[in-house]
């Protein structure tokens, strides 16, 4: 057992290491322009630029932020309005055209409109995340709920179980699974919905980075942001999982 | 408290404990009728049946697959309505009766612990923490899975599962105990042991049981009396006293010259219904 842990570590860390040194060894064999593609081991000293003299640290706290509250903000009411999709008939008939047409929107495009309703303030960056997973985490519940097999309920209710019951004791549990699917496609889409906000508005965040480094050819500084980038999705995934964990114990059912 | 109503709710009072001796309830069943509505137009599962189980009885019913079992079962429960007909389930003192339901394969909530699980229906009645563990590990005992209390149902075998299944139906004290093939998927060393369990319980509680299987065998070994089913629509063909003497044991019963013959007699009557009940899936839509 100890083992085969030490292998998928080895494992899950080769992939990038891979990359990396590849990228490296093309570099110095003078095979890529030093100019768009330095060497990774040359980043080194612009990350430490970076962090003196821009607080790239703020940056990062600052995106996070916007992440989370973004992400709490629509998964919580996506949670509710998915429960209640799965569990009643009429609202599902009722939601489900609404939230077939705009689950298919590049969300980006409503970011005008967001700012048009909220400003161009952190409330239409935290809106235009919480808009871009809503439906998805609403989708995804809703499918765990409906997915449940009908003998839990039929258990429940015969031992006595209220309508209130059934819901925190059957279709709650039961659709946790389905909810953490939800919410785990949802935390990449906030990721990628509020880079790309920030490489539209002026300010902070690491998209804004980004974006600013590209318009003033400061390559480096740019590859630094998309790493930066690629470990805060990477570090919100392992969040995720050890909440799942927490969340559902008796996970490996299926 | 005549007719339990159709398709009326029975509950129990809160904070039923579990307690040995106490008398089994009795179902009386009249002209019940249940129609389903599908796509290529209503289908019969069970006609007219009726029905009369005394308190403390155990009644076995056997009958083809699709021959309406389940559903009768979940009318007698209350978890369905019939289309026509009456349920009636009564406790000698007069009592509200309870009943509760083993049903065939996965049943056990695989989000709750083997404890947890048994401790279900004490939870929903209200009974407090620390009584409804107590209640919860005394059933464990009984039915031998102490050990794994804190277990999930993934980290457990399918005869474990179908042990914590009894023992949560067990745990509300029900005067009813309904079952719809509870074994029907378990091995057959399993099956033995679980039917001894199943045996033994019976006799030290003296609750009424309903139980459905396909197997005639298993009938004979559990039952006072056989119902056969007819083909759907599923209604009651006959009635057979099951003579072995009680306290059973798997063995006594099965080496008995009398349980040749009685199962000679039963799969005769059985067989004739399955016969029946493959020509009409054979003629049918599918």
């Amino acid at each position: 057992m100890r083992r085969r842990r030490a292998i998928e570590l080895a494992l899950t860390i080769a992939a990038p290491l891979l990359i990396l040194g590849i990228w490296e060894a093309l570099a110095r064999a003078g095979r890529l322009d030093p100019i768009f593609w330095p060497a990774p081991s040359t980043l080194g000293e612009t990350v430490t630029r970076l962090v003196r003299e821009d607080d790239l640290l703020g940056d990062i706290r600052i995106s996070l932020l916007r992440i989370l509250g973004g992400f709490l903000l629509g998964a919580v009411p996506g949670v509710a309005l998915g429960l209640a999709m799965g569990l009643f008939w009429p609202v599902r008939v009722f939601f489900m055209p609404l939230a077939a047409a705009i689950y298919a929107v590049p969300k980006i495009a409503v970011l005008p409109l967001v700012i048009i309703a909220f400003g161009i303030g952190e409330l239409s960056k935290l809106v235009i995340v919480a808009i871009s997973i809503f439906f998805l985490v609403v989708l995804n519940t809703m499918g765990g709920v409906l997915a449940i097999d009908p003998m839990y309920r039929d258990v429940a209710r015969n031992l006595g179980a209220s309508r209130f019951e059934l819901f925190l004791t059957v279709a709650l549990p039961g659709a946790l699974p389905a909810i953490f699917t939800g919410l785990r496609l949802a935390l990449g889409f906030a990721l990628i919905v509020i880079v790309g906000t920030e490489f539209l508005s002026p300010g902070r965040g690491i998209g804004y980075l980004i974006w600013e480094s590209y318009q003033t050819l400061q390559i480096k500084a740019m590859l630094v942001g998309l790493i930066v980038t690629g470990l805060m999705g990477w570090a919100l995934t392992l969040l995720l999982d050890v909440i799942e964990r927490v969340a559902i114990p008796w996970r490996g059912a299926e | 408290m005549a007719e339990a109503a159709i398709g009326q709710r029975i509950t129990s009072p809160a904070g039923a404990t579990v307690a040995a001796g106490q008398r089994g309830a009795s179902v009386v069943t009249r002209g019940l009728e249940r129609r389903f509505e599908t796509p290529t137009g209503p289908v019969e599962a069970i006609h007219d049946v009726d029905l009369t189980v005394a308190p403390g009885e155990f009644c076995a019913i056997v009958g083809p697959s699709g021959c309406g079992k389940s559903t009768l079962l979940r009318l007698v429960a209350g978890l369905d309505r019939p289309t026509s007909g009456a349920v009636a389930v009564e406790r000698v003192d007069g009592g509200r009766p309870t009943n509760a339901l083993v049903f065939q394969g996965r049943s056990v909530f695989p989000w709750l612990t083997v404890r947890q699980n048994v401790a279900y229906g004490l939870k929903l009645r209200g009974v407090r923490r620390a009584r409804r563990g107590k209640a919860a590990d005394e059933l464990l005992r009984t039915v031998g899975l102490t050990s794994f209390a804190r277990a999930y149902p993934h980290q457990i075998s399918e005869g474990m599962r179908q042990r914590v299944a009894i023992a949560r139906a067990l745990a509300v004290d029900p005067d009813l105990l309904l079952m719809d093939e509870p074994f029907g998927a378990l091995d057959e060393q399993t099956r033995f042991l679980l039917q001894e369990e199943l045996l033994r319980i019976w006799e030290t509680t003296g609750k009424t049981v309903l139980f459905v299987t396909h197997s005639i065998d298993e009938a004979m070994i559990l039952a006072d009396r056989i119902l056969v089913m007819s083909a759907q629509p599923g209604t009651i063909r006959a009635a057979l006293e099951v003579p072995f003497a009680r306290p059973r044991s798997l063995t006594a019963v099965r080496s008995d010259p009398a349980f040749a013959e009685m199962f000679t007699t039963t799969w005769a009557m059985l067989r004739e219904e399955v016969t029946a009940a493959r020509q009409m899936r054979e003629a049918g839509p599918r």
